[in-house]
């Protein structure tokens, strides 16, 4: 992952090229479909191996939601049990990844509001009509370089920043800027348009920048001012 | 085209996407190198968006890969001795 601030933007997640639409190429799509025929007539523990490179996502899919570590880690499995149960109807119209998504996250919201106790109407844009969503303005920014990551601190306030967003803006911003999936497979993962999808990441990245902007870089403060600023109890 | 700031901020997001207009990219970079606080804002959101995405920011717990295969392989099992 790049480090370096530099124009023109690049993709923040690392991942697939920021291409609203882009499909899989044709000869993993045809991989994947060869697999899956071969487990449907009975190679079944090739399925260990189709959902390996998915594993990370679909834990960060369900913690998104739920944010609860052992919750996430059960949602998990039963996506992938229930997936390898319904596999058969997997129609090859989308990634495998992105069907296997779509399963971790109704899970998740399915035991989300059970456990909440709240009604949501997750594909309701209702609540994406107002609100002000403008950033936090600051003089200047002092640039806070990965490796700062080693201090659990900055871990734990990127955490805490993400738990504040709505499920729905945890949810965009999860699997767009740290599973790197595209607009197209964001939006099929999560069952809205591609739009909703659009707005719901602007207002969730510019959130983030709210929550942590004026804490984590300002040249004057900075992530080392917060830090000594934190430990001496201020 | 003439940007304010406000209009930058609603773009920002598709901006770090690389999904604006060539036109609107340009517009968006004569700001930035004439505005300090816009640039800032760009920045640090870019910034965040980075160390969001690092791997170490979400973990997943220890054993995690082994108990979701273990747990996979004992459904595959169970289910053959009920066929």
């Amino acid at each position: 992952m790049g480090e370096r601030l530099v124009r023109p933007a690049v993709n923040p997640g690392g991942g697939q090229p920021p291409v609203a639409g882009s499909a899989a190429p044709r000869e993993e799509l045809a991989n994947e479909a060869a697999i899956i025929s071969r487990i449907l007539a009975g190679e079944r523990e090739l399925f260990h191996d189709l959902i390996r490179p998915y594993e990370r996502g679909l834990y960060l899919a369900a913690y998104s939601i739920v944010l609860n570590e052992a919750d996430a880690e059960d949602i998990a499995q039963d996506a992938v049990i229930k997936a390898f149960k319904g596999l058969k109807n997997f129609r090859g119209e989308a990634r495998f990844s992105t069907w296997l998504m779509a399963i971790a996250l109704n899970e998740a919201r399915s035991r989300w509001r059970k456990s909440s106790g709240v009604q949501m109407d997750f594909l309701s844009d209702g609540e994406d009509s107002g609100g002000d969503y403008t950033p936090a303005v600051l003089a200047d920014w002092r640039y806070i370089p990965s490796q700062e990551l080693e201090r659990k601190e900055l871990r734990q306030a990127l955490r805490e920043a993400i738990a504040k967003l709505s499920p729905e803006y945890r949810e965009v911003l999860i699997l767009r800027d740290v599973r790197g999936m595209s607009i197209a497979e964001t939006a099929a993962a999560t069952g809205v348009n591609e739009g909703l999808v659009k707005v719901r990441l602007f207002r969730a990245r510019l959130a983030m920048q709210k929550l942590l902007a004026p804490t984590l870089g300002p040249k004057q403060r900075g992530f080392m001012g917060w830090l000594t600023r934190k430990a001496g109890g201020q | 085209m003439t940007l304010d700031c406000k209009h930058v901020w609603s773009q920002v997001s598709e901006y770090i996407d690389g999904s604006v207009t060539a036109e609107m990219r340009e517009a968006i970079e004569r700001h930035l190198a004439n505005c300090r606080h816009c640039s800032a804002v760009y920045d640090s959101t870019r910034n965040i968006l980075v160390l969001v995405g690092d791997e170490r920011t979400f973990e997943v717990p220890a054993g995690f890969g082994e108990r979701l295969h273990g747990r996979l392989q004992a459904w595959m099992e169970s289910a053959d001795s009920r066929a």
